[in-house]
């Protein structure tokens, strides 16, 4: 008994877990049982600790066609075409080994929306690490950018977007989000749940290896800490190819309805994915591990069914279009193996040939897992330290240029300029130059934008309202391209939800994201939760990333981010009403402090669908929202788009009450920087602050003006690289 | 004009390359075990990983069924266009000059580009890939000078990849084939950037007509 009790919490299952276990077999699990309850009872797969807490999320809306549940959301674009898409982390691998972990993050995403019958047209990254002036952290970067570059763009699939934020409390625990975009016909889309009994299992993609044994449990759902090394073996190993031969067939195999339903293999391999699909469909399975082609021919039955070997599916099959997958998978020289059927038990029966070598409930496995509360307990003040940068005395040109060269205010180009943005031909505004991805959609005649955001740091000084920012800030991101939100995922990275503050964090963000979704219309059609995200000094940022796509009627009815004429005036619309708390200022002065002022969700909701509809009438030269770095950030990068530069007062941010310096660099949701005609813009409700030209960008707050060349903000803009020598 | 594209397991442009190529007349995919091109007038091997490439760009596809096929077709004097990957291939093939090494940088780059073509018109064309670094020894490249070979080069201070004498793309020496890194097929829509890709289209319909 004292061994046993050793081997489960070996894998992650507390005493009580196991008692339970027992409860719901009669008996002791034996090995095979044992790593498959260890798996699908993780936090990973269970959501043991935040099941509860995702039920306050609104889920519903006219244009949902899948919601949380399946491998991805997807959401009607018209024409018979819906738009799946889904946002998933890969923290703990890539803190592991970055290029392989960010890799197989978005082959992992890929497939959950290929799985729904979807072609995949756009990949976006949300990225975190500790400040640049690591080793760690610039190797860490550089591993996941190749990594992500590797996989996306040998795969076919542009890269349109993402953001990358450099924070201390990232050091250890880098994050890794990738979100996948993918276009289907409705008719064509499938779900997961298993169904017909006597149909047949077909494992489909790569042989199964010993790679990525237990990732899920070990790596996951667990704190990283010294001799992580020691994990290298959970990492899997991507294989861009085989998901590219994978991802053609199974998408022909959908068109010609050769398969009843579809499930990706991701964290838990086999495991959770057949158990996945008997408890979608409210059947049993029984799989023969001794039909699974192997990489390794002495493979235990456990380790088969918990490997995380990459780039393979597990289809349901009538028997009689067995035939026909199989000679379609070998067109596509992908493999395939009839490793299992549907029956009308509720049972999951792992058999090596005649012997039965694991049986269980599928109810216990999927459902099985008890729910926990937090006991969450908000901390007594900032605990995550403050370091400053920025010298006392700096005036507000040395401030701005601080700023605009701030690693994760600077110019991603770097990054993105390793990813293929527009194979593909959707691609109608790239990275940069636009502050939303956006692709037409010729099969709707319409377009799609995406934007993916989530500023950790401002959820950590309020988690409530930093969430509410995190959502407005993607729907002034499509405003600002003329696009209506349809839906929204997100990736909830998170400390230990067992301690009090992580609990807090997690508890409140929740509130926020539910709150936004509610106030905006936006429904939650899919998402992840990535918690133990911490290190040896304590947690990560508390950090919900929330992707969100947006219709807009025309591809050629869009807006850019960058001055378009000299002489245009420029505007300043919305509830904007910015302050240093939160602020990359704060941050680089080491004033950190608890506490955000709560956004007005109905005014930005407001001014959005003001922004939205001017662009759309094409009433703007360009719109770009205040974010990072406050308004004097957000003037300067319009001006470096195009080389204008610009003169503007800020004058009336100070009627509203700010301090020059609040209106210069202060943050907070709600602005918008839009430039065209005076009157347009007056029209619209924006107040006019200034006109775009000149060879500097000029801004006067009352006693603390800025005046700064192009060349030397661009200088400053465009210095990342200069931190990766 | 009957277009047809080659599709290998891998290739990642393929789609787009069809969708170019309809523009100008009708197009269809080539599966890479086709031996027998049919009816078709001219032929593109597209951009992408062909078999994953993880040997060397091209290595593995130009001992495909199909590139054996498109190799007695541009013998015979019909036009091959080949873009990034598909330039690898055909350089691999033996149908083209010189070889395309990894990127100086070791990276993966990819930029909207102006390239100069034999007329010195500039055209802009987004350019992506980590071994695009054209390289033929230097007598090679004096040859390919002299005899009008260059078919296109990256505008000054634009080459991503540390190609030799700035080369984007290169001809054959009967000029039916072409290779280029940049792509063509993703500057053919004015939403999406540019529709100067066009020009390189015509040309090797125009390389085919002249055949």
């Amino acid at each position: 008994m004292t061994v046993e009790i050793a081997k489960h919490r070996e894998l992650g299952l507390t005493d009580s877990e196991f008692e339970l276990i027992c409860e719901k077999l009669g008996r002791e699990p034996n090995d095979v049982e044992l790593a498959m309850f260890s798996l699908l009872w993780s936090e990973h797969c269970a959501y043991k600790h935040s099941r509860k807490l995702l039920r306050r999320l609104p889920t519903e809306g006219e244009r949902v066609v899948m919601g949380p549940g399946e491998n991805a959301g997807a959401v009607d674009v018209g024409n018979g075409y819906a738009v799946a898409f889904k946002v998933e982390s890969h923290n703990h691998p890539s803190a592991v080994e970055p290029f392989q972990g960010a890799a197989t993050g978005v082959g992992g995403i890929l497939r959950d929306v290929f799985a729904l019958g979807a072609r995949p047209i756009a990949i976006l990254d949300s990225l975190r690490f500790g400040e640049l002036d690591s080793v760690r952290s610039r190797h860490l970067l550089d591993g996941a950018v190749r990594g992500i570059g590797h996989y996306g763009n040998s795969i076919g699939v542009a890269t349109v977007g993402g953001e990358i934020y450099f924070e201390a409390p990232y050091e250890h625990n880098c994050l890794v989000n990738a979100m996948c975009v993918g276009l289907a016909r409705q008719d064509e889309m499938v779900r997961a749940a298993a169904a017909g009994v006597g149909n047949t299992v077909v494992l489909m993609g790569a042989s199964t290896g010993r790679d990525g044994i237990g990732g899920a449990s070990v790596l996951a759902s667990a704190e990283l800490g010294d001799g992580d090394e020691a994990k290298r073996p959970t990492v899997q190993i991507g294989d861009p190819f085989e998901e590219s031969k994978l991802l053609e067939c199974c998408l022909e195999l959908l068109e010609k309805g050769l398969l009843v339903s579809l499930q990706d293999l991701g964290a838990a391999g086999l495991t959770s994915s057949a158990a996945e699909m008997a408890s979608a469909g409210g059947v049993g399975i029984d799989l023969d591990v001794a039909q699974v082609p192997l990489r390794e021919a002495d493979m235990e039955p456990f380790e088969i069914m918990v490997s995380e070997s990459q780039e393979r599916m597990l289809a349901v099959v009538e028997p009689a279009k067995v035939a026909g997958v199989l000679a379609l998978c070998a067109k596509w020289q992908t493999g395939a193996a009839e490793i299992g059927e549907v029956t009308d038990g509720a049972l999951i029966r792992i058999l090596r040939e005649d012997e039965v070598v694991g049986e269980m409930p599928v109810e216990a496995l999927v459902e099985g897992c008890p729910l926990y509360d937090l006991e969450p307990a908000e901390p007594p003040g900032w605990t995550y330290g403050n370091r400053q940068t920025l010298a006392a005395g700096a005036s507000p040109q040395e401030t701005l240029l601080a700023l605009l060269a701030s690693p994760s205010v600077a110019s991603k180009r770097w990054a993105f300029e390793q990813y293929d943005s527009v194979v593909g031909s959707r691609t109608v505004r790239r990275p940069e130059a636009a502050d939303a991805a956006v692709l037409q959609i010729p099969e709707a005649g319409n377009a799609v934008a995406v934007s993916i955001d989530g500023n950790g740091r401002r959820v950590a000084c309020d988690p409530h309202a930093g969430t509410v920012e995190a959502v407005l800030e993607c729907a002034q991101n499509l405003a600002c391209v003329g696009a209506e939100p349809l839906g929204l995922t997100n990736c909830l990275n998170f400390g230990n939800p067992e301690k009090p503050v992580p609990a807090w964090q997690l508890d409140r963000a929740v509130s926020g994201l539910a709150v936004a979704c509610e106030a905006l219309g936006v429904p939650v059609v899919g998402g992840n939760v990535s918690l133990y995200n911490e290190g040896p000094d304590g947690p990560i940022y508390p950090t919900p990333v929330v992707g969100m796509v947006g219709e807009l009627p025309d591809p050629g009815g869009t807006c850019g981010n960058a001055f378009a004429r000299a002489g245009d005036a420029i505007g300043l619309l919305g509830p904007f009403a910015p302050t240093l708390a939160g602020s990359e200022l704060a941050k680089l002065r080491g004033e950190l402090a608890m506490g955000l002022p709560q956004p007005d969700v109905a005014a930005v909701a407001a001014a959005c669908t003001a922004v939205r509809e001017a662009v759309r009438a094409g009433r703007l030269a360009s719109a770009h929202d205040v974010s990072d770095g406050g308004i004097a950030c957000a003037l300067a990068e319009c001006a470096i788009g195009t080389g204008l530069g610009c003169q503007v007062d800020l004058q009336p941010l100070r009627e509203r009450g700010c301090t020059p310096e609040e209106a210069l660099f202060g943050e907070g949701s709600g602005g918008f920087v839009l430039s065209g005609e005076r009157g347009a813009l007056e029209a619209l409700g924006a107040t006019f602050i200034g006109e775009v030209g000149g060879e500097s960008i000029e801004i006067a707050a009352g006693d603390r003006s800025v005046a700064v060349g192009l060349a030397d903000a661009e200088r400053a803009w465009r210095s990342l690289p200069a931190h990766l020598q | 004009m009957r277009w047809g594209v080659l599709q290998f397991p891998g290739s990642c442009d393929e789609r787009d390359a069809l969708k170019a190529c309809s523009l100008l007349g009708e197009a269809r995919l080539v599966w890479h075990e086709e031996r027998d091109l049919g009816d078709v007038d001219a032929v593109v091997v597209p951009g992408g990983f062909s078999y994953g490439d993880y040997l060397r760009a091209g290595a593995i596809a130009r001992f495909s069924a199909a590139m054996e096929a498109v190799a007695a077709f541009a013998q015979a004097g019909g036009p091959v266009l080949g873009i990034c990957n598909g330039f690898q291939v055909l350089c691999e093939a033996g149908l083209l000059p010189g070889a395309l090494l990894l990127n100086e940088d070791l990276r993966f780059h990819c930029r909207q580009l102006e390239l100069i073509d034999d007329d010195g018109e500039r055209l802009s064309i987004p350019a992506k890939h980590g071994e695009g670094r054209y390289y033929a020894p230097e007598d090679v490249l004096d040859e390919l000078e002299a005899n009008g070979q260059v078919a296109y080069r990256y505008a000054p201070g634009q080459n991503p990849n540390g190609s030799a004498r700035d080369i984007a793309g290169v001809r054959s020496r009967a000029g039916n084939v072409l290779g280029l890194m940049p792509h063509p097929e993703h500057a053919v829509d004015p939403l999406t950037g540019s529709t100067d890709g066009l020009k390189v289209f015509e040309a090797v319909a125009a390389a085919g007509a002249r055949a």
